[in-house]
């Protein structure tokens, strides 16, 4: 009754062609954007900025890039930790290297070259699919991580290995609290995300979904399979690499090789899995699941158990954390496989009949 | 899409702020833990006898009848959530009083932020050997040894070892490290003695967590160096010292640093470990200490103690709680200064802990006779001290195996000088004045 | 030799591929649990019953640790298999990792964090050989050699298992083709389980024979990442490649740290095994004896 798709009445094409076709969705978005940029900063305190909503943000976009990859194109990879070190390694070099390098600049350029370095490790997916393609990506990881271990030049030639990046600016604005860290971030993601949105709705999109689907027939079809499937890649390591970039810079400030293990890496692939294969709007939704289960896991846990009397210890927590995490992604891929955009989507279909059945 | 996490994430906010509205009249001591990840077996003896000499000093009124409160945070080793733990405890409780990272990568993301939240650091016998310098580290304070103190002082005792530190031209010594910033810390000050005196330095590292070492000691093999130095943490020393039994290395010349010297990595490996050495951060294995009977009595005794009872008084619990009541008397300290029994702001607890002086009869006072020796900081000094011992393992226990050993300034000095002006160059600081340093 | 316990561990990807379709993530964490299993169960079995430590109480052990992996085994394909019975390989590879991250969680949760001894009475000091030919001689680790032995029994043990019995028969009836096997009446469900049940048991030697060389510790289920390329390079559906491809690996490993590493900066042998896999993924994607992947559209 309230939220319907007709009634709607398009006159040219282009706004036929708008992303969000409902009216009270676009509101809704709209909404929720404004309400992130004016309304957040002033509500949320800096522990919430700095700890929930700023690695949720970075986060998603390296979730929309690896969903892009598994979810769109259908080929899965291991290796999204080492393109985020990629990109936040290329992005310091250039930063520390080359002065006055402005930080924008630094974490584009971080991202093309995560580009270039994942459309080589892409190579091995025009030979192989599925389960040995992870093999493949996942060499990708170890070996990135061992290059910015032992590579010195990659880190500056630290003695340490560990890096540190301060005093960042853009065109003049200083980030300096928590509060511009995140607008910064949020502006970053909201730019990609829609370029990525955009993407995925047309030709290129398409063709990834063709080869994800049915990949012999679709080159049967004309659709080359070595292009879309590097393009994919391409695509896919320049949003992780951008995501790497920011994670480094604004969120940790200092950082060394392992904060991009193979940890991270299924940390994105669980975000992807739970959020929804081939949704934007699954990666964010995984993204907050992940982010926030922990931090919630750490608050409730200790005040559950002291209501059946027996505290918990730290460590007891964290296993705990671990094993509702595991038994949480069993559970979801049991019961909805295509994750939580599903149930959000079919809940939207619901609520465009209510108050009727069907 | 989004609106659904920012609704949740205000709620969020409302729920975390709470806690922190509440000012109380206890200093809060946030603790960074790791029990649970490969570092586990070291990390919990650690948190323990931390733990333990809060619980103690409370358990005796208190500073000035200040209470402590801490609370534990686990961060499994783990540079991120090691921030995340920071950036959630800092503000609770009335505010943190002090940070214990308990770990090299986790102080390198804190030293950026700390500056900011005005809150000080204290990385007793890990972090940057750099920070040494209060001139350009404010808020750092690696106090009783950094590894380059480490480092430094092993050599000299190979030497003695040899007759003198003219003897060790052309020996070969193979360093097997932690692959991270903790293992790469002591490298510069290796090849300077290297350079210096003329012997071979191999390094070789090792990929954490530290299981896979059948080819470094396989090269060890080839390589037959004259002595083995081992920086490794966790679960790396154990395997080492396994591997190092597996390829019939001598234990005996085999030297760790004070993170690879303790029970956790030797006691499953038993007779096959004994004649291994390692530094003793001033203090080793103290059963026998004042300290160690006073928390059995006061703490465990009222059943108040975190872990287990056999724990207490071994190498890492007492490394713990060192580390505890180097904060704590650096609280007393600056109540000395800014108001006896009232709470100590981040900013008076970093001023104390550049004027913090322990003499040995208030440290012999403390329970702490015979374990360790006079600290005494400054405004350019943040180390305080710089004396260690060498243990070694007998087959069921740690013994004290050679005399004090104090790191060599003349080559030390001008390193961390160099390091902390490269750092204040990079990150455009200023170094501090002595104006700077009355407040 | 590093490339046994690979071996194993990678037989037990195999085991479960085979009969399953499943690529089975959780071995790892099997290995761990069923090495921390071990490993308490021989302290805590003394404690309970008053016997002292020594070979009867660590037999007993090891029946205790085998059975507790039977019900784990049992527990698994009961609440997670079942159910993803028709999904993709993606769903499936995903919700092994789940369960991995559990089994981690649990085994740590139950077991505790620390190193823990495993103690099977094998000799720790290395022998050496033909002295006289080499300078110091060849250094041979007993260990390794009781390793190998007990490893080859078990490997037999199986291959008799699978030819001669008639579960055997099923479950090779089940991995060549599952709705063929069905068809004839052979109960799949039960036939998973004894799968599951027969990698868990491999998966408790695998530990056993690490633990008592290493120490069990967390630590174990990152090592077993490591036999991925194992499995790529032999074929995810051979036993016989499993071995093979161990050995190649684990042998190549320490080879290329020791000769190549050093020109490196060394620490390569974390990727060593990956690229060697990837090598021949490009060459020969089935492995050494694997049979030929064969999509249809």
């Amino acid at each position: 009754m309230i939220y319907r798709d007709s009634g709607h009445m398009v006159t040219s094409y282009r706004a036929d062609q708008q992303i969000f076709p409902v009216l009270q969705d676009r509101w809704a978005v709209l909404g929720l954007i404004g309400f992130a940029i004016a309304g957040v900063p002033l509500l949320a305190d800096e522990y919430v900025l700095r700890a929930v909503l700023i690695p949720f943000l970075i986060l998603s976009l390296a979730a929309v890039g690896v969903n892009i990859l598994v979810g769109y194109c259908g080929q899965i990879s291991l290796g999204s930790g080492a393109f985020m070190a990629v990109g936040a390694y290329a992005a310091y070099n250039l930063f520390v290297r080359v002065p006055g390098m402005p930080l924008v600049v630094a974490l584009l350029a971080g991202g093309l070259v995560s580009t270039l370095v994942g459309v080589f490790f892409g190579i091995p997916s025009l030979r192989v699919r599925g389960l040995y393609l992870a093999v493949a990506t996942l060499a990708a990881q170890f070996f990135c991580d061992w290059a910015f271990l032992r590579i010195k030049w990659l880190t500056n030639n630290s003695i340490s290995g560990s890096v540190t990046v301060s005093n960042l600016e853009v065109a003049g604005w200083h980030l300096n609290s928590a509060a511009d860290n995140y607008l910064f971030c949020l502006a970053v993601v909201l730019v990609l995300c829609l370029g990525a949105k955009n993407l995925v709705r047309g030709a290129v999109g398409r063709e990834w979904m063709a080869i994800r689907d049915m990949d012999v027939a679709a080159s049967v079809i004309g659709i080359q399979p070595t292009s879309v499937k590097l393009s994919a890649f391409a695509v896919s390591s320049f949003l992780i690499g951008v995501a790497g970039g920011l994670w480094a810079f604004v969120h940790l400030g200092s950082w060394e090789p392992s904060a991009f293990s193979i940890d991270r890496s299924l940390q994105l692939l669980f975000m992807v899995i739970i959020g929804g294969l081939g949704s934007i709007m699954g990666s964010f939704f995984g993204a907050a699941f992940i982010v926030l289960l922990p931090l919630l896991l750490s608050r409730t846990l200790p005040a559950a158990s002291g209501l059946f009397g027996f505290e918990l210890s730290t460590a007891a927590n964290s296993h705990a954390e671990s094993m509702i995490f595991g038994a949480l992604i069993v559970w979801f891929l049991i019961v909805e496989p295509h994750g939580l955009a599903r149930l959000w989507s079919l809940g939207k279909r619901r609520l465009m009949l209510w108050p009727f059945a069907h | 899409m989004k609106h659904v996490h920012s609704f949740f994430a205000s709620i969020l906010a409302f729920a975390i702020a709470s806690p922190a509205l509440g000012q109380s009249q206890e200093q809060f001591i946030p603790s960074l833990v790791y029990r649970t990840g490969p570092y586990a077996p070291n990390g919990v003896p650690l948190a323990n006898g931390f733990a333990d000499y809060i619980k103690l000093v409370n358990a005796k009124g208190g500073v000035n009848g200040v209470k402590l409160s801490f609370e534990e945070c686990e961060t499994g080793y783990a540079t991120d959530r090691g921030v995340e733990c920071y950036e959630r405890l800092k503000g609770a409780r009335g505010g943190a009083t002090v940070f214990h990272p308990m770990a090299t990568g986790i102080t390198f993301a804190l030293t950026e932020k700390a500056p900011g939240d005005k809150i000080p650091l204290i990385t007793s016998g890990l972090g940057r050997s750099e920070s040494a310098d209060g001139g350009v580290f404010k808020w750092n304070f690696p106090l009783l040894g950094t590894y380059w103190v480490a480092a430094d002082i092993l050599i000299q005792h190979i030497g003695k070892k040899e007759g003198g530190l003219d003897k060790l031209k052309g020996k070969k010594i193979a360093f097997i490290y932690h692959d991270s910033p903790f293992g790469k810390e002591p490298i510069p000050l290796l090849e300077e003695r290297a350079k210096m005196l003329g012997f071979q330095l191999t390094l070789l590292p090792v990929a954490h967590p530290g299981v896979e070492q059948k080819s470094t000691w396989l090269q060890i093999r080839q390589l037959r160096p004259d002595y083995v130095l081992n920086w490794g943490w966790g679960v790396m020393n154990s395997t080492a010292l396994k591997e190092a039994q597996a390829t019939g290395y001598p234990r005996e010349r085999m030297y760790g640093v004070w993170w690879a010297g303790a029970e956790p990595d030797t006691k499953e490996v038993g007779e096959g470990a004994k004649g291994y050495n390692a530094l003793a951060l001033q203090h080793g294995a103290e059963p026998q200490a004042q300290v160690v009977k006073d928390i059995l009595k006061l703490v465990h005794d009222q059943g108040q103690g975190t872990g287990p009872r056999e724990e207490v008084g071994q190498v890492l619990y007492v490394r713990g709680v060192t580390a505890a009541m180097l904060s704590v008397e650096a609280v007393r300290t600056a109540q000395e200064r800014f108001g006896k029994g009232k709470r100590v702001t981040g900013d008076q607890m970093r001023w104390a802990l550049e004027n913090l002086n322990l003499p040995q009869p208030r440290l012999d006072a403390l329970g702490f006779k015979g374990v360790m020796r006079p600290v005494s900081t400054s405004c350019f000094d943040h180390m305080g001290a710089s004396w260690a011992r060498i243990h070694t393992w007998d087959g069921s226990k740690w013994v004290f195996s050679s005399d004090w050993y104090q790191a060599d300034d003349q080559i030390i000095k001008p390193m961390v000088k160099a390091a902390a002006d490269r750092y204040a160059a990079e990150k455009k600081l200023v170094r501090r004045s002595s104006q700077d340093c009355q407040s | 030799m590093a490339g046994m316990l690979y071996s194993l561990i990678g037989l037990g990807f195999v085991l479960i591929f085979k009969a399953s379709g499943v690529f089975n993530f959780a071995q790892g964490a099997l290995v761990l649990f069923a090495a921390l299993a071990l490993a308490r169960l021989a302290e805590w079995i003394p404690k309970w019953s008053g016997m002292s430590p020594g070979a009867l109480s660590t037999t007993l052990a090891f029946i205790a640790a085998a059975a507790i992996m039977f019900l784990l085994a049992w527990l698994i394909e009961r609440l997670v298999l079942r159910h993803l019975v028709n999904q993709d390989a993606a769903t499936l590879v995903m919700a092994t990792l789940g369960v991995a991250y559990f089994i981690d969680g649990m085994g740590q949760a139950i077991f505790g964090s620390d190193i823990y001894k495993i103690d099977i009475g094998m000799p720790k000091d290395p022998i050496f050989v033909l002295a006289d030919y080499f300078q110091g001689g060849i250094l041979v680790n007993k260990e390794d050699l009781y390793a190998a032995l007990i490893a080859t029994a078990l490997v037999t043990a199986l291959s008799l298992f699978f030819q001669l019995t008639s579960t055997g028969r099923a479950l090779r009836a089940v991995a060549d083709d599952h709705q063929a096997a069905q068809s004839i009446g052979i109960p799949l469900d039960r036939i998973w389980v004894i799968v599951w049940c027969v990698a868990g048991v491999v998966a408790l030697v695998a530990g056993m024979i690490w633990g008592s060389k290493l120490g069990v510790q967390f630590s174990l289920s990152i090592v077993a990442l490591r036999a991925l390329p194992v499995v790529i390079l032999g074929g995810l559906t051979s036993v016989p490649g499993a071995i093979l491809g161990g050995l190649i690996i684990g042998v190549g490993e320490k080879l290329s740290e020791v000769y190549v590493g050093p020109f490196l900066g060394g620490g390569i042998e974390i990727w060593f095994a990956y690229a060697l896999a990837v090598a021949f993924l490009l060459i020969r994607p089935q492995g050494l004896f694997g049979e030929k992947i064969i999509n249809r559209v």
